[in-house]
């Protein structure tokens, strides 16, 4: 439901940067998400759609990608990605379950965007 | 022609949120964001807290609402100062709806200002409000897979009240079950098990809020 305020703050850095590099149409804007945060790609992109129109955004590519959950583990402090269940997140160099500190996989960040 | 970017999609809402903090900091309040379902009980929550700690601590509430200000009359009634935000159809409040309500009303002398969100166990998580702390309420009534489904929110959140426990013997909810899958998002979360209704359990709530209100003055 949030993906309303997401593309607002999504198409404020965009107007920003193309200004900063006096574009004149936006192609592609590509985005990356952690797999926590609570985005949901589709209702992003109708967001997107509607909030872009008859502007110098309409019409372009938003190409979104989900990064993995990052933790560190509590006991060895290494930092992976859990292969298994959210809930139990087996440390994959020593083996201990939950209770790991995130490092990534909460954000949203907007990583390139193509111009003319 | 390619730009690389690379900025955080919410910095203008975290960069709010900073300089919030830090007003709030420097006046010594203590900020809690407080979030939960519908219905899970953060009114009543407030209601007895406001009543209980009136005359040790000065406190204040911002009432997200979505249509009524039924939630800020309940808060108004207990004395303390309420400004309510509604929301319209906003699913969740940021960091400049705050900033707007802090705004039209009175920080001096404040202890404890608390931001009661949305009820939504989904959005308000994303968007910080100057707050020290988020504080989560599930009730029983809700399920206790709830920390599975809503990982977020859990994984952010420095306190869960589990609310409603007077309802226990009526539902198949395991308050260890919530519990371990919300330590095991987030190890340092202190759980409260409360039911605002009968007051059993909320001692410990004030005891935690006395802490953190002292931790914040002597900071």
């Amino acid at each position: 439901m949030h993906e309303m305020s997401i593309a607002q703050s999504l198409i404020r850095i965009i107007d920003q940067e193309m200004a900063r590099h006096n574009a004149k149409k936006l192609l592609r804007v590509s985005i990356t998400y952690g797999s926590m945060s609570g985005i949901v790609p589709e209702m992003l992109q109708t967001a997107f759609k509607a909030l872009t129109r008859d502007t110098l955004m309409q019409g372009a590519e938003l190409e979104t990608r989900e990064v993995p959950l990052k933790v560190r583990c509590r006991s060895c402090a290494e930092v992976f990605i859990p292969q298994d269940d959210l809930l139990i997140m087996t440390c994959t160099f020593c083996g201990t379950e939950f209770g790991h500190e995130i490092v990534e996989g909460k954000e949203m960040y907007v990583q390139e965007l193509e111009v003319e | 022609m390619q730009i690389k970017v690379l900025r955080n999609i919410l910095e203008s809402n975290q960069r709010l949120s900073d300089q919030l903090q830090a007003m709030f900091n420097e006046k010594r309040i203590l900020v809690l964001n407080l979030m939960s379902s519908p219905g899970a009980g953060k009114t009543t929550l407030l209601e007895k807290t406001l009543t209980r700690l009136k005359h040790e601590f000065n406190m204040a509430v911002i009432e997200g609402d979505l249509q009524t200000s039924n939630d800020a009359e309940k808060i108004a009634a207990t004395g303390a100062q309420v400004l309510q935000i509604n929301t319209g159809r906003g699913c969740h409040l940021d960091a400049s709806m705050i900033q707007e309500a802090v705004e039209q009303m009175d920080l001096n002398q404040l202890d404890i200002l608390f931001v009661e969100n949305v009820g939504n166990l989904v959005c308000p998580a994303e968007f910080s409000v100057g707050e020290d702390c988020k504080v989560t309420i599930l009730s029983v009534v809700e399920g206790d897979d709830k920390p599975e489904k809503y990982p977020l929110i859990f994984a952010e959140s420095s306190v869960l009240i589990l609310n409603k426990t007077d309802l226990l013997p009526y539902v198949d909810f395991d308050p260890d079950k919530a519990s371990n899958i919300a330590r095991g998002l987030n190890r340092n979360i202190a759980v409260i098990p409360v039911s605002a209704r009968t007051e059993e359990g909320l001692e410990q709530w004030y005891d935690w809020l006395r802490q953190r209100v002292n931790q914040k003055k002597n900071n």
